[in-house]
């Protein structure tokens, strides 16, 4: 029994008036070790719900989820979390934010700083390591907070629109470092984006969700994210078959979109 | 009308230095700083420096004014002050055979008589600020003065000062008083800083001048370490326990508005008028403060922030140290500031009260023996030193959170 195993989960937010929201229903999903597992939807649609059920910040109110065949109770060193902004600790310097988990775990500065201090280098921040949180950029800080997650060594990463905040350039920069860490270090990914591209170059498997009731519309098994490891993205982009998909995912998105938008817009 | 003049020339003061300041500046180079580069000033409150030449100004006009009304001698001009010197009078009075006679009354205001006067029909002296019967020859009875009438009760303007008339029918004699003001209401700069060299050196009412203000300054950090000790845990309690919170919260919103010398008379008939009282009333000036700051230390920190720190492994008793504590630092500290700055209040007031020693104790004791210059020097340094604690606290804060405001 190994892996991140799903099954069944239903999330249902009563609300102060009396009336509910049902996040996510009777959604199941199995993820095998070193799988990266993309999440796109349209805003509203459950991504965030899922990723806080797997983090252990939420409990679901129906169904199982497991890791490795143990019940997920709680937030846990095995599971690490990127998020998208403000989770870095501003009275620590680079280097203590990223040697937080090991620190955490009673292990010395001899015993956690040599792969502290490579990940620093492999994220390109070698020369910010004593430098505060503030002084650096947006983008400097997200490769902060995906150092700080792999010091943990963690089995699964999650990240919750990790590159959302970024510009364009950056964003395409660091698209190709997760994927190399990942084919790298071999860790299982949920990545939630709003990026269809992003999703499509980076997951090895896709998941497209759908509102109301919060569940699983659609799933991919894709090949661009094995092509992509050690290549330029662009060139990947510019695959006739990538296109394809793209557009489809796109209109399927934006068609979802639409029925909310017009199913409100009937509603008011 | 003299409050208006005073107001008049203050505003002229702080227009004229503005206009003195633009012209010298005018010459100057320019700092390109983001700030001084900004168009829109009027507005934006993060535009508005405050201009050092303006509070520096501000304290010269503060002490010109000041010295002005004293007559102090380090200042070049003063308002005008009391007639002092030589004046005179002539008068008409009616004998007891009804004889008509004139004189002259020669006036020596706030001098010395000179042991040879020139001839006149009266020769008095007047002591400063003081009115002073004038004996006039033979016990006649004057009726006019300067040549206007007078009668009981009236009063004639002579050259410097005022001739009046007593129900009695003697003259008396005042000498213009001028705009300064007597020492006993407002003594001079010089006079001020002579007493604190005087008190600093001697002591005053049994202590030195080290024993009064450090016996304040202990009182305050006593009752503030004391209330920091209990209302922080406290305020950290509430911010992570919803029965702590619940709990604690009805005490703490009582409490926290009632301000602290309310509390004096209680605490005095339960604790005395020593030590522990003092001490008791600083730490609940203090507990509340700091409760609500580190409540609010807590309640501050961005769950993501939390949530990061659980999945990364820390334990509950790790995240209170290494995330909550320091996440709520900028807050405590404020609290801090402020909470010092309501026990350095308080302490005056309650040595105000009943104490043996403290800044408190002395000017209210000075107060009661008219002793005006220690009143003002002990309310100078209570200023002074409650400027110079928050100035230490924010040297502190800005080395201890350098990340306030920063993201
Ligand atoms: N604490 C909550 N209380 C009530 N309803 C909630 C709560 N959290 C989420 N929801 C509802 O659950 C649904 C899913 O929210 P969720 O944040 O998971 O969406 P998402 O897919 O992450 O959206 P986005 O792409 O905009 O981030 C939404 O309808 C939201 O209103
Ligand atoms: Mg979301």
């Amino acid at each position: 029994m190994s892996g991140l195993e799903l099954e069944n989960i239903s999330m249902r937010f009563d609300l102060p008036n009396g009336s509910y929201v049902q996040a996510l229903q009777d959604v199941s999903l199995k993820l095998e070790p070193g799988q990266l597992l993309s999440v796109l939807g349209p805003s509203g649609c459950g991504k965030s719900t899922l990723l806080n059920i797997v983090a252990g910040f939420l409990a679901p109110t129906g169904g199982r989820i497991s890791l490795n065949g143990q019940a997920v109770r709680g937030p846990d060193a095995e599971r690490g979390v990127v998020f998208q902004k403000g989770a870095l600790f501003e009275w620590m310097n680079v280097r203590d934010n990223v040697s937080f988990g090991p620190r955490m775990a009673g292990q010395g500065a001899a015993q956690y700083g040599p792969k502290v201090d490579h990940l620093i280098d492999t994220v390109g921040l070698a020369d910010f390591r004593e430098k505060a949180i503030y002084e650096l950029s947006g983008g400097m800080q997200q490769r902060v907070a995906l150092a700080r997650c792999l010091a943990n060594d963690p089995d699964v990463i999650l990240m919750d629109e990790p590159l959302g905040a970024l510009d364009a350039l950056t964003r395409e920069k660091m698209q190709a470092m997760v994927l190399n860490l990942w084919k790298e270090t071999g860790k299982t990914v949920i990545l939630i984006t709003h990026s269809v591209e992003e999703a499509l170059l980076l997951g090895e498997r896709l998941i497209v969700m759908a509102p109301r009731p919060g569940r699983i519309y659609r799933e991919y098994q894709l090949p661009f994210a094995d092509q992509g490891v050690g290549r330029d993205l662009r060139e990947i982009k510019k695959l006739p078959d990538f296109a394809a998909r793209r557009e489809e995912i796109l209109s399927m998105i934006w068609n979802m979109e639409e029925e909310i938008m017009g199913s409100q817009g009937a509603a008011a | 009308m003299t409050g208006l003049a005073i107001l008049v020339v203050y505003a002229a003061l702080f227009a004229g230095s503005a206009l003195v300041m633009r012209v010298i500046r005018r010459g100057m180079q320019e700092r390109h700083d983001l700030t001084s580069l900004k168009t829109v000033t009027f507005g934006d409150e993060s535009a508005i420096r405050p201009d050092r030449a303006a509070s520096v100004i501000s304290i010269l006009v503060a002490f010109l004014l000041w010295g002005a009304f004293t007559g102090s001698k380090l200042v070049p001009f003063h308002v005008p002050g009391p007639f002092l010197g030589e004046t005179s009078f002539s008068y008409e009075i009616r004998s007891a055979s009804g004889e008509v006679q004139g004189g002259t009354a020669l006036i020596y205001a706030g001098t010395e008589v000179p042991a040879q006067p020139p001839g006149a029909d009266v020769v008095a002296s007047v002591p400063r600020g003081r009115d002073q019967l004038i004996r006039l020859p033979d016990g006649g009875q004057a009726f006019s003065v300067d040549g206007i009438p007078i009668s009981a009760g009236q009063t004639v303007d002579v050259a410097h000062g005022r001739v009046s008339m007593t129900p009695k029918g003697t003259l008396s004699f005042a000498a213009d008083k001028g705009l300064q003001m007597e020492p006993i209401w407002l003594p001079s700069p010089e006079a001020v800083a002579s007493r604190f060299l005087e008190i600093a050196r001697s002591g005053y009412q049994n202590f030195t001048l080290w024993e009064h203000l450090g016996a304040s300054l202990m009182r305050v950090l006593a009752g503030f370490a004391l209330g920091a000790l209990v209302g922080i845990p406290l305020g950290y309690a509430m911010g992570l326990s919803g029965w702590f919170r619940g709990w604690f919260d009805p005490i703490v919103e009582f409490m926290r508005p009632v301000p602290p010398l309310a509390l004096i008379p209680l605490v005095i008939i339960w604790f005395g008028i020593w030590e522990s009282g003092k001490v008791v009333l600083l730490f609940l000036a203090a507990l509340w403060v700091m409760t609500i700051a580190a409540r609010a230390g807590v309640s501050g920190v961005n769950i993501t922030k939390v949530h990061a720190a659980y999945s990364l492994g820390a334990s509950k008793w790790q995240l209170l140290r290494h995330v909550i504590l320091p996440n709520s630092l900028p807050e405590i500290f404020t609290g801090a500031r402020v909470a010092m700055g309501v026990c350095w209040g308080t302490v005056v007031a309650a040595e105000l009260v009943a104490a043996q020693k403290g800044a408190g104790m002395m000017i209210i004791a000075a107060s009661k023996f008219q002793l005006t210059d220690i009143v003002l020097m002990g309310i100078i340094l209570i200023g002074v030193i409650g400027y110079g604690i928050d100035v230490l606290m924010r040297v502190a804060e800005r080395k201890l959170v350098p990340w306030k405001g920063q993201s």
